[in-house]
């Protein structure tokens, strides 16, 4: 995301004069675009520091997808850079459960076993609909079916494993847990079966940890003064110590590029 | 999201069409308009000829990522990119090898666009491809019919050796669409294409 904004704004311009105003952009493209820029920031983190190096390598090839992602959902709205490097805090709408911490390997692939599940479900369905943002989720989803398939092989590996790698699997679950509830609030735009979603994400989710000898956690998946505000902007505390981290570079340098 | 301001200029990512529906790859016309022009042929083929920044022994067409291009009557070039994966760092390159090659013969007024729809499948990828990616050590994705990657748990041929007993080592190898896997036989590392 290092494009000049003068060449930017020129072309903007350009574009603007020679055609019809566009189309409103789709609601929904905000904030899957979000979910998918600060989950990508995120795995990015690990970068250098995976506990083997095939995980360095495979946390940012599923953090690469989700740029790309990220970069078209965004495109749709405006100027993906703006976007992505000029927004404050609250005007982000991505649920809560990805601008967690890492934590230990074990907290990310809880995250990433909530998360990916979540998204390979909502892609599917939305990519059997009749809108703007279907194409990109047929696209999508064949990746995101590998970052699922990736968290349920570590989520299985983790728990089944040592008593260490159990017990620090089993805390990501529980640790995220109660920003689960969040994924299936109704996102505007999104024409899809939300209860059938939570089913089936349950379900799913179920059947890995079972699988994994874990135990499915107990206790409210959202909370009045918690989880589940991310949509409307409001995030937890650690969120604005990474927007500060993504966002320096290009504030403290506008317009710089390579 | 690196974009030099030449490669602002020329290419652009279009919002995809709503209707997902088109027929498959292939560099031909989008459905509805008129069947290729010799110019088009032309120009589609030097498009196609252009070698992959990531897998150089591949060309553009060969990967079928080089769905139609269209000259309008004021002779502007329009050339429609698919990416392998949404976030395919190597599409920015493509683009701008594919000005280069077409300036070259003459095209200045080239539009790169990138298009979503239909997806791109490891399908599209054609038989000689195939060939040309073992014979250059990976693994080529097995065909698919069904939507879906295929179960990791089938076999992938070693293209070193041909063995049939391999082993996944990563599900994410040196770029996002190749897993990385070893041979039990010669005990040799390789990539293989992964279905998509």
């Amino acid at each position: 995301m290092t494009a000049t904004p003068s060449t930017n704004t020129a072309a903007t311009a350009t574009a603007a004069s020679a055609s019809p105003p566009a189309p409103a952009p789709p609601a929904a493209a905000l904030p899957l675009g979000d979910d998918a820029l600060v989950l990508s920031h995120r795995l990015g983190e690990w970068a250098g520091h995976a506990p083997v190096l095939e995980e360095d390598v495979a946390l940012a090839n599923i953090a690469l997808d989700l740029l790309g992602q990220a970069r078209v959902l965004l495109s749709l709205v405006g100027d993906e850079d703006e976007l992505a490097y000029l927004r404050e805090e609250r005007a982000f709408r991505n649920v809560q459960l990805v601008e967690q911490p890492n934590g230990d390997f074990a907290h990310t692939i809880a995250r990433q076993l909530y998360f990916s599940v979540y998204q390979t479900l909502m892609y599917d369905r939305l990519a059997r609909t009749v809108s703007p943002l279907a194409p990109l989720a047929a696209k999508a989803v064949k990746e995101v079916t590998y970052h699922q398939d990736h968290a349920e092989q570590w989520t299985l590996r983790l728990g089944d494993g040592t008593a260490e790698s159990h017990e620090r699997m089993q805390r990501g679950l529980d640790a995220l847990w109660r920003f689960t509830g969040e994924l299936f609030q109704p996102v505007t735009g999104l024409d899809l079966d939300w209860e059938a979603l939570r089913a089936q994400w349950t379900a799913t989710i179920t059947a890995v940890i079972e699988r994994a000898t874990l135990t499915v956690p107990e206790g409210p998946r959202s909370g009045a003064w918690q989880a589940g505000a991310g949509r409307e902007g409001l995030h937890t505390e650690p969120f604005g110590r990474m927007l500060a981290e993504m966002q320096h570079l290009h504030r403290s340098h506008p317009g710089a590029s390579w | 999201m690196v974009t030099t301001p030449s490669r602002a200029s020329a290419t652009s990512t279009t919002p995809p069409a709503p209707s997902a529906s088109h027929t498959p790859a292939a560099p031909t016309p989008s459905p509805g308009t008129a069947a290729p022009t010799a110019l088009e042929a032309e120009l589609c083929a030097l498009a196609g000829s252009v070698p992959d920044p990531e897998l150089p022994v591949l060309t553009l067409g060969e990967l079928g990522v080089l769905r139609a291009v269209h000259v309008s009557g004021t002779g502007h070039v329009d050339v429609e990119l698919t990416p392998t994966y949404t976030g395919c760092p190597a599409i920015e390159a493509m683009s701008a090898d594919i000005e280069q090659v077409l300036r070259e013969h003459g095209r200045d007024d080239v539009t790169v666009r990138t298009v979503l729809s239909p997806a791109w499948s490891t399908d599209d990828i054609s038989a000689e491809g195939r060939r040309k990616l073992a014979e250059f050590g990976i693994a080529p994705p097995r065909p698919h019919a069904a939507d879906g990657p295929v179960p990791l748990s089938l076999t992938v041929r070693c293209p070193h050796c041909g063995s049939t007993d391999t082993e996944l080592l990563s599900r994410f190898s040196s770029t996002a669409c190749k897993a990385l896997r070893r041979c039990v036989d010669c005990r040799e590392p390789f990539d293989h294409f992964k279905e998509l």
